[in-house]
């Protein structure tokens, strides 16, 4: 609003600032994802298998398994393959899946809204509860209510997941009959609900069909709340940390001393202090949601990103490996970027001068 | 995919059978009436292309959905029936094989179904040379010369013409193989892209003209198949069958229990044992066309003695394995040639006898035994037979080391040659003897740049007698004398061979007991699910 007033060499300065902003940032990005691509790329060829066995099987003749291995590059020097395949990245062309005979990307765009979908509730749910619980914790430090969420924590942080979604399917699917069972939708609606984004959740609500939005509902619970439980434990650990640091402070000595009210200390002062570097936890636990839990989704039968990677590298499917790789290199990167922004409002001190 | 998970398994297991003796699950059958919904594990399929496909599971996709020259005679399959071929004649000289169309076919699509098009999908099939030609070029087939040798003389007669004068057993047997499946030309050509001969479109879309058609295919999730109403034979009781994709046992057994679907595929030992006792649910099995066997490496000095190679097959415990760690998913089998193919044998020679062993090792200079080592991909039942065999090894001396590896790598490791032994399975690849014949006493060419490199070169057992005899039996026209050649070779392999053949694989499925007339066959593609009804 004071815009006016500014001299004009200080609006240059700003506009160089965030060119270099900008410019570290890209730079970061792009050295981020050389290194990612790199790595991936040169531990799938020193691996001992045969990649072309995956495509041509064990049986081929001489002949086909000697075209395949021309036809994948793999009789070119290593370092040159590599630059083949970054410049075709460069293109947009991530090759052909071995496994499905898909372009890569194809495959990605399909098995991921399965994951996003799912990690996207399950940090919903893990930090809508977590959260409140470790405050909660911090606020009672060592009653009986802090014994009792670091033992929820606790259970959800040691306890194989696998094992978790076995039982919860037994229980609230096959038992009680509350929910319904793995996968993302029932059968009997193969022929009237068709995936357009591929997040059925928003698909239902787009075509208006409710009677199928209710079964997707009914199958993402059990998987989204397994999901949000084993990050609410890591949430609500970090939290009650964070608010220990904070109520600690002299601020709130002072807060409490002008005779503000217990809870607007805790939910107004101190957690939006402690808020800076939730997000961060937050979105590291979202990130890894991301990566698609292979766990849960074998025992869903959750058709997402994580059962695709798994898949391909024991298949030595390395265009795959590396197409996902970098897709889940781009979630880190981009949610850094979301968690720095996310910062700059949370915590005035941080925004540029 | 689940090898890495053994113990969460057991965890699980257990807890689901604590909570199962307290609570019995609320049943009510879901899946509706008209509808078929099986849970199996379907991550290997690539492509619906009959031309291409040469995965287990498409097995089962197209021998439900596209009709053959001819099919296995499921009530003896050591022969073959006509599908859509009314009848067949094989000239005096052996090499010309003439087939004649039932009247009046028609595919899903309305095309009529004539010899046009059977032409066309033997010549496709060449033409694009995918991992399954081989199963057609070996009668001398090639892109150059299979208009001529595959070709329609008028719209109901096929004449197939091939270079030798091979067994017709051979030739017939070959010809059940989903690559020699009957392809809708019109609709195929109406799709073609370049000069893929429709391979991307047919890929996922279906010209067929089998009991069911496929209707949408989504990898690792879902395949959905309905009645063809065209289909030349009896028609399909359920308008539609469903394949979910389930990858884990404890899953598919909750689903199955729940009654969300009506049959479960790949249930493990542990859940079978589980649920024996449930009572609206039952089980099938049938043995597959895959054995399990270990490979000694003749390279290796040791066992290039045959006194070791015999001791070894005393070495194992076959009774132990039989009842505990293949329980339900196999039976122990010796000879090359799975049950159920045309010259099999079974016969089992060998069963732990360690005295016996002792002897012949003496007599082979290494009384003291010696040190060995095992490739073993991690997972079961590979990995609980390997610790059996650990156990007996050591009883007579020699001490085997196992070396674990994902299957892939150890796979890479056994085609180089660099094992001592490699423990694994091998699957026949079209019903016939000679698919496994072929790769356990063929070897033309033992050097290290060989191009064939069947089981018999991967352990460097340089055989060329029996490469001859394979050679022979292949083109051995009278069945009875075929068989006898068969016979001859399994005992061969049996008596001084470097393979030791453990089992044979067996498929089981839990059904619920609303189904009707579900049987699994001997082969994928004779896994039929049309036939299947409800109450």
């Amino acid at each position: 609003m004071v815009a006016f007033d500014v001299p004009r060499s200080t609006v240059r300065l700003r506009a160089t600032g965030l060119a270099t902003t900008i410019g570290k940032f890209l730079v970061i990005v792009i050295t981020t994802y050389l290194g990612l691509l790199a790595v991936t790329f040169f531990i799938g060829r020193v691996i001992p298998i045969d990649p072309v066995l995956a495509i041509v099987g064990d049986r081929a003749p001489a002949s086909t398994i000697a075209r395949a291995r021309q036809e994948l590059g793999l009789n070119e020097p290593l370092c040159w393959q590599f630059v083949i395949y970054v410049s075709k990245v460069l293109h947009g062309d991530f090759g052909t899946s071995v496994l499905t005979g898909n372009p890569v990307l194809t495959d990605i765009r399909r098995v991921f809204p399965a994951t996003m979908e799912l990690a996207t509730l399950g940090t919903l749910i893990g930090s809508m509860i977590g959260v409140p619980l470790g405050v909660l914790a911090a606020v009672k430090r060592g009653t009986f209510i802090d014994q009792t969420v670091r033992v929820i924590g606790l259970f959800g942080y040691s306890v194989p997941i696998f094992w978790l979604g076995l039982m919860a399917l037994l229980v609230f699917y096959a038992r009680l009959g509350w929910t319904a069972g793995p996968g993302r939708i029932d059968v009997v609606y193969e022929y009237t609900f068709t995936p357009i984004t591929g997040f059925y959740i928003i698909d239902a609500i787009i075509q208006r069909q409710w009677d199928a939005l209710r079964d997707i509902l009914s199958h993402i619970i059990l998987p989204a709340c397994l999901l949000g439980y084993f990050s609410l434990a890591y949430i609500s650990r970090m939290t009650r940390s964070f608010m220990l640091n904070e109520l600690e402070q002299e601020y709130v000595v002072a807060a409490r001393a002008k005779g503000l009210s217990e809870s607007r200390i805790i939910w107004r002062h101190a957690l939006r202090n402690a808020a800076v570097p939730l997000v961060t936890v937050i979105a590291l636990s979202y990130a890894g949601m991301l990566e698609g839990s292979v766990l849960t989704e074998t025992v869903f039968s959750w058709p997402g990103l994580g059962q695709y990677i798994t898949n391909s590298l024991q298949n030595a499917d390395m265009n795959a490996v590396l197409g996902g790789t970098v897709v889940i290199g781009s979630v880190f990167i981009a949610l850094n970027l979301i968690s720095d922004l996310l910062y700059r409002t949370l915590d005035p001190r941080t925004r540029a001068r | 995919m689940m090898m890495n998970f053994g113990r969460f398994r057991i965890l699980a297991a257990g807890a689901a059978i604590a909570l199962a003796v307290t609570a019995t699950t609320s049943a009510s059958a879901a899946t509706p009436q008209d509808t078929l919904v099986l849970a199996w594990a379907f991550d290997d399929i690539m492509t619906l292309d009959p031309g291409e496909s040469f995965e287990i599971s498409t097995g089962e996709i197209l021998g439900n959905s596209y009709d053959r020259l001819v099919r296995l005679d499921l009530s003896d399959t050591s022969k073959v029936v006509g599908d859509i071929a009314e009848s067949w004649t094989v000239s005096d000289d052996g090499l010309t094989y003439t087939f004649k169309l039932k009247p009046g076919l028609k595919f899903a699509s309305g095309n009529p179904v004539t010899a046009e098009d059977v032409a066309f999908s033997i010549q496709r099939a060449v033409k694009i040379d995918k991992s399954p030609s081989f199963i057609l070029t070996q009668f001398g087939l090639t892109a150059a010369n299979v208009d001529e040798k595959a070709k329609a003389v008028d719209p109901s007669t096929f004449v197939l013409t091939v270079d030798k004068p091979y067994a017709p057993s051979f030739v017939l047997n070959c010809l059940t193989a989903d690559v020699a499946s009957v392809i809708d030309k019109t609709l195929v050509l109406q799709n073609v892209v370049g000069n893929d001969y429709g391979n991307a479109w047919l890929k996922n879309h279906y010209a067929g003209s089998g009991p069911l058609t496929i209707r949408d295919w989504r990898a690792n999730e879902i395949l959905v198949m309905e009645r063809n109403d065209n289909y030349h034979g009896d028609k399909a009781k359920l308008n539609r069958v469903i394949y979910r994709h389930v990858k884990e046992s404890a899953t598919q057994r909750l689903l199955l229990e729940k009654g969300d679907v009506d049959i479960a595929r790949n249930l493990q030992p542990g859940d079978l044992d589980a649920m024996a006792k449930e009572k609206d649910i039952s089980f099938t099995s049938a043995p597959k066309g895959t054995v399990y066997y270990f490979g000694l490496n003749q390279k290796n000095p040791d066992l290039a003695k045959p006194e070791v190679r015999e001791a070894l097959k005393y070495l194992v415990d076959y009774n132990a394995i039989g009842k505990t760690l293949i329980k339900g998913i196999g039976t122990i089998h010796q000879p090359f040639l799975p049950k159920g193919v045309l010259g099999e044998i079974d016969d089992t020679p060998y069963k732990l006898d360690v005295k016996k062993a002792k002897e012949l090792l003496e007599k082979a200079g290494l009384k003291d035994g010696f040190s060995v080592t095992m490739d073993t991909r991690n997972t079961q039942p590979i990995t609980g037979i390997a610790e059996s065999m650990q156990q007996t090894f050591a009883k007579a001396g020699v001490k085997l080391e196992i070396v674990p590896g994902d299957g892939k790598q150890t796979l890479t490791k056994y085609r180089a040659r660099n094992h001592d032994i490699y423990i694994g399975d091998w699957g026949m690849d079209y019903w016939d003897p000679h698919s496994n014949a072929d790769t356990f006493t063929s070897n033309p060419d033992n050097s290290d740049g060989a191009s064939a490199k069947t089981l018999a070169w991967r352990n460097s057992w340089d055989i060329p007698e029996l490469t001859k005899e394979t050679k022979a039996a292949v083109l051995e026209r009278d069945t009875a004398k075929r068989v006898e050649m068969y016979h001859d070779l399994q005992k061969k392999v049996l008596d001084t061979g470097p393979f030791v053949i453990l089992f044979q694989q067996t498929e089981v499925a839990g059904v619920r007991d609303n189904i009707e007339n579900y049987k699994l066959g001997p082969t994928f593609s004779t896994n039929y699910v049309y036939t299947v009804g409800k109450k």
